[in-house]
């Protein structure tokens, strides 16, 4: 398999005084929407939320539909546990989000982009605007016809999940829509929209600016560029960092680990643990394990069991509660360990729980329920023995 | 081949179906039956409980077959093994969250949930219960609609009946997670929000967590006292309905059947609510033609106009707590019920020799908001409780089974008289429209002389089940004391289930709308559709029952309220005439303001 040595990149947070943000606009809308779109497709650029959805494609797909009006939805709702690299990128570069969002809006035919930003970053919303501000005057003077707005969220995970936060956005209840229509059909208010995360905005910005072939050359096949990882838990170095894709996660853990590094979690709560024997064949992206950039590190004095139980907690509180799958069934998970461990249920009640997970797997209505598996399973599997005993 | 057809395959069967159409409809048509929970209808999709997940060839996920459309090649499968276990799990989980104490249960047997559970056969459930119960999660402060949260299957059939078809919501989905639930505001009790009663929720919520406040007990000890003299009334809707509950096919009239288990069960008379449907036409219309005099030859600006029907209990609760400041549109008529109530217990009880005292007073309703209705403190004016009890279709069959009576082969009985004869127009009130048909059956003949112009009398721009019908009557050739009506064009409007109320509402509000008399009904369909009617109930389902309202008009030899001879026949003896002195004292009422919250 196609691998990468850890190497440091310096895209995101990098500052180009020749060629800001808005001039980043003010180049790109001499181009034809086509061409942007081909530019997106030819950098392989894949959604950095975590579901690494081909951001390219997205915005062909809504720039295809018919519709007077359209919407640039800008997630800024980063609600996954352990994952805190938006903030960083909200407050340090937010010009290149607005410019990402402005050339989405020109690439698809939008005039309105909407910022969704999670509760718990109300307080950077002053400075923020007074940032949107000052951008929506300057694309008036560049007589570009988009404008940022800001929406905040009210503390639920799931209105990260794209349909959940356009029914927030609309005033209703965060829970997710069925699917489809998807929204580049029919997303916020019911209008085709684009809707990508922080991190994926600020790429398409910078593919614009230095165009797709530096992009491409970073990473591997399946996974091009780089991408910025929230990397927390047992570190002396925890923070923020933007790594080429495509190492092994072996290299991480020597560069990240304490020396005791027992398992990582990639991916936040919704992710996969990988333990200590697997670092070396686990590559970090789309081929091997995905992740919207949470990095987790559990060194030996942790208790899997501990991990594992504040994560079922976390889903059984955060689940929207309308499907049946997630609701109860990040119940019975957090019971069933809970059982197990007390000896109230046979150790034997693990594999019908992670049966029980396969069927959240395909039947949860969202990507909430739909990857609890992905942590009980993965932790299961890996630490039984600290579960049972 | 039409560009909107799509063509796909269902467990190897291909089928042809129209773009759009999803999963579920198309197996239906296959004559594949899958499982549902949350979908119903009359209702938008949710596609939250996931029992009819089916697998679709080359999808990652499972598809939820009632909100997923078909699309061209897609080949289904509603009984895969990833299906069954899938399906499987969904209903364990619901049966762990689930208080199944069936045997206890009012929905014992009319319960979706437990069909399905027998329809696996679960012998083991593997999971951990989480029933939450006690005195927490039941709510029985309404007079109407009991609610018990240790039932609930989070499926918000009621969420989306009470906001999509009533535009109330009273109830609404709050918390996430495990602590959410379907609750009124701030999670007060039912009786002190904004809940109409009209029980549409029952009618769809798939299993006992919601259902009526059941009064049969207190009826059948009433029946067993050699004290009292248990009167029952029999609302026009009931007729067409109880059969559904007994056995017998949707649509087909019961009334001949009812009258005879009614009387066999040991009410001393049965009489028919009809009679005071025909009276209600009586006042209301009087009162339609008083408040025109007023407004048109005595200019006197204090009358109300628009009039609106009164007859509706949920219509007229969602009036007080709405728009409160439109409450002297409402007729003062009270509803055929309570004016039963209160001449059974003055001008009957005289008649028969019974003191009012030892008469109780029971009604067989379509409607739960009819159990709050007699409740209401305004309903004494006969110096007791005018109405005791009130009973829906559903509680009538139940007794009828209680009582051993084999409903389906019992010969036709007649109702007892006096407050027994109906006219066709009284009949036709159980149905939307029908009250506004009935009216003007009247009141036309009161101005003109002549009857109104529609052939049979069947005035059909009224009739159907659009949400809000119009209708322009032009009065012609008045007789002299009623000229000023001459050439004046009657519009009228009509409206069933609230949400096409509040629509007409607003519309009257905002002065858009230039109506003379409105009725509105409650429930869908009218009272056909009440929420105290046998379960299921779809638009094809009250479409029949409608059918079956007009079939039982058309069959009767007098067909107009004023042509009742014991109507008449109270008149001369009792009333003297509509809206006189004791008609004002025990068949008009008042209403009150109520709060939204």
């Amino acid at each position: 398999m196609e691998q990468k040595q850890l190497k440091k990149i310096d895209i995101i947070f990098g500052w180009d005084d020749k060629c800001t943000p808005i001039q980043v606009v003010e180049k790109s809308i001499k181009k034809t929407p086509e061409n942007i779109i081909l530019d997106m497709i030819d950098s392989g650029l894949k959604g950095r939320g975590g579901a690494g959805f081909p951001t390219g494609l997205k915005w062909k797909f809504c720039r295809n539909e018919e519709a007077e009006t359209k919407y640039v939805i800008c997630n800024a709702d980063e609600g996954e546990p352990g994952t805190f690299k938006d903030r960083e990128i909200l407050d340090r570069v937010p010009e290149k989000i607005f410019a990402g969002m402005t050339i989405c809006g020109f690439v698809i035919g939008a005039r309105e982009g909407y910022i969704y930003i999670r509760g718990e970053y109300n307080f950077m919303l002053k400075t923020l605007q007074n940032k949107i501000d000052i951008f929506n005057q300057q694309l008036q003077t560049l007589k570009v016809d988009f404008h940022i707005f800001m929406r905040s969220g009210s503390g639920a995970y799931v209105c990260g999940e794209e349909s959940a936060l356009f029914e927030s956005m609309e005033g209703k209840r965060g829970e997710p829509r069925n699917k489809p229509p998807y929204p580049t059909v029919a997303g916020y208010n019911g209008k085709p929209t684009v809707i990508n995360n922080v991190e994926t905005l600020v790429y398409t910005s910078e593919i614009c600016r230095m165009g797709p072939e530096k992009f491409k050359a970073l990473g591997t096949s399946d996974s091009r560029g780089s991408k910025v990882f929230s990397v927390s838990g047992d570190t002396p170095i925890a923070g923020i960092y933007e790594l080429e894709l495509g190492m092994p996660l072996k290299d991480f853990v020597d560069e990240f680990g304490d020396g005791d590094t027992k398992a990582i979690q990639v991916g936040g709560a919704s992710g996969h643990c990988v333990p200590r024997k697997k670092f070396n064949d686990t590559i970090i992206g789309f081929e091997g394990i995905p992740t919207g950039g949470s990095m987790m590190i559990f060194n030996s004095s942790r208790s899997m069991y501990n991990v594992l139980h504040d994560y079922l907690e976390f889903f059984t509180e955060e689940s929207c509660g309308q499907c049946t799958p997630c609701r109860i069934g990040c119940q019975q998970l957090l019971k069933g360990i809970e059982a197990v461990k007390k000896g109230e249920r046979p150790p034997a009640y693990l594999d019908d729980l992670k049966r029980l997970t396969g069927t959240m797997k395909i039947a949860a209505k969202c990507g909430l329920g739909q990857s609890v598996a992905n942590p009980f399973t993965s932790i299961v599997d890996n630490f039984r023995e600290e579960i049972i005993y | 081949m039409s560009k909107y057809m799509v063509n796909l395959k269902i467990n190897n069967t291909p089928i042809q179906v129209e773009e759009g159409t999803t999963i579920l409809e198309a197996a239906k048509r296959l004559n594949f039956r899958i499982p549902t929970l949350c979908n119903h209808p009359d209702l938008t999709v949710a596609g939250n409980c996931r029992v009819c997940v089916v697998e679709v060839k080359g999808a990652r996920l499972l598809a939820a077959s009632c909100a997923t459309p078909v699309s061209e090649g897609m080949e289904v499968n509603t009984n895969s093994e990833k299906v069954r276990i899938a399906r499987k799990h969904v209903l364990e989980l619901l049966l762990s969250e689930h208080n199944a104490d069936c045997t206890k249960c009012f929905k014992n047997g009319h319960c979706e949930l437990q069909e399905l559970a027998s329809e696996y056969r679960y012998g083991d459930h593997i999971f951990i219960d989480l029933v939450k119960s006690g005195d927490k999660t039941l709510d029985i402060s309404s007079p109407s609609i009991t609610k018990d949260s240790s039932k609930c299957i989070r499926c918000q059939r009621c969420v989306r009946t009470c906001t999509e078809l009533q535009s109330v919501s009273a109830l609404a989905v709050v918390n996430k997670g495990d602590h959410q639930t379907i609750s009124t505001f701030l999670g007060k009790p039912l009786n002190d929000v904004v809940c109409t009663n009209c029980g549409q929720c029952i009618n769809r919520c798939p299993t006992g967590a919601l259902y009526e406040r059941n009064y049969m007990e207190e009826v059948w000890h009433a029946i067993y006292d050699p004290n009292k003299f248990v009167v029952v009334e029999t609302a026009p809707a009931t007729r067409v309905a109880l059969g559904e509950d007994l056995g017998i096919e949707t649509g087909q009239r019961v009334t001949g059947k009812m009258v005879s288990a009614l009387r066999k069960m040991g009410f001393n008379k049965v009489l028919d609510t009809d009679f005071t449907a025909d009276l209600t036409i009586m006042e209301e219309g009087t009162e339609l033609l008083t408040r025109l005099k007023k407004a048109i030859v005595d200019k006197d600006e204090t009358v109300k106009l628009p009039m609106m029907t009164s007859c509706s209990p949920g219509w007229v609760k969602f009036q007080e707590h709405m728009y409160p400041d439109m409450l002297d549109n409402l007729s003062s008529c009270k509803s055929p019920q309570q004016m039963f109530g209160a001449l059974a217990k003055t001008y009957y009880a005289d008649k028969i020799n019974i003191k009012a005292e030892n008469m109780v007073v029971v009604s067989i309703m379509p409607c739960t908001a009819k159990k709050f209705e007699c409740n209401r403190s305004e309903m004494r004016d006969s110096g007791f409780k005018d109405v005791d009890y009130v009973l829906t279709t559903r509680e009538l069959a139940m007794m009828i089974k209680q009582a051993g009576i084999e409903f389906d082969k019992l010969e036709d009985d007649n109702y007892d008289s006096i407050l027994g004869e109906s006219s066709g127009a009284a009949v036709i009130f159980g149905t939307t429209g029908g009250v506004m048909e009935a009216a003007l059956r009247t009141a036309y003949e009161i101005v003109t002389g002549n009857e109104v112009p529609f052939t049979n009398l069947n005035i059909q721009p009224v009739r159907g089940m659009e949400g809000v019908k119009e209708a322009t009557i032009k009065i012609k050739n008045t007789k002299p004391e009623w000229s000023f009506l001459e050439g004046v064009d009657l519009n009228v409007a009509v409206a069933h289930g609230l949400a096409n109320a509040k629509q007409l509402m607003d519309s009257v509000q905002s002065g858009e709308s230039n109506y003379h008399f409105i009725e509105v009904m409650g429930c869908p369909g009218g009272c056909i559709g009440g929420g105290g009617q046998p379960i299921p109930t779809s638009a094809e389902i009250r479409k029949r029952r409608s059918d079956a309202i007009y079939a039982e008009d058309m069959g009767k030899s007098i067909r107009k309220s004023h042509e009742n001879p014991e109507i008449v026949e109270v008149y001369k003896e009792y009333l003297t005439h509509p809206l006189g002195h004791k008609s004002h004292e025990l068949l008009h009422t008042h209403y009150k303001a109520r709060k939204r919250y």
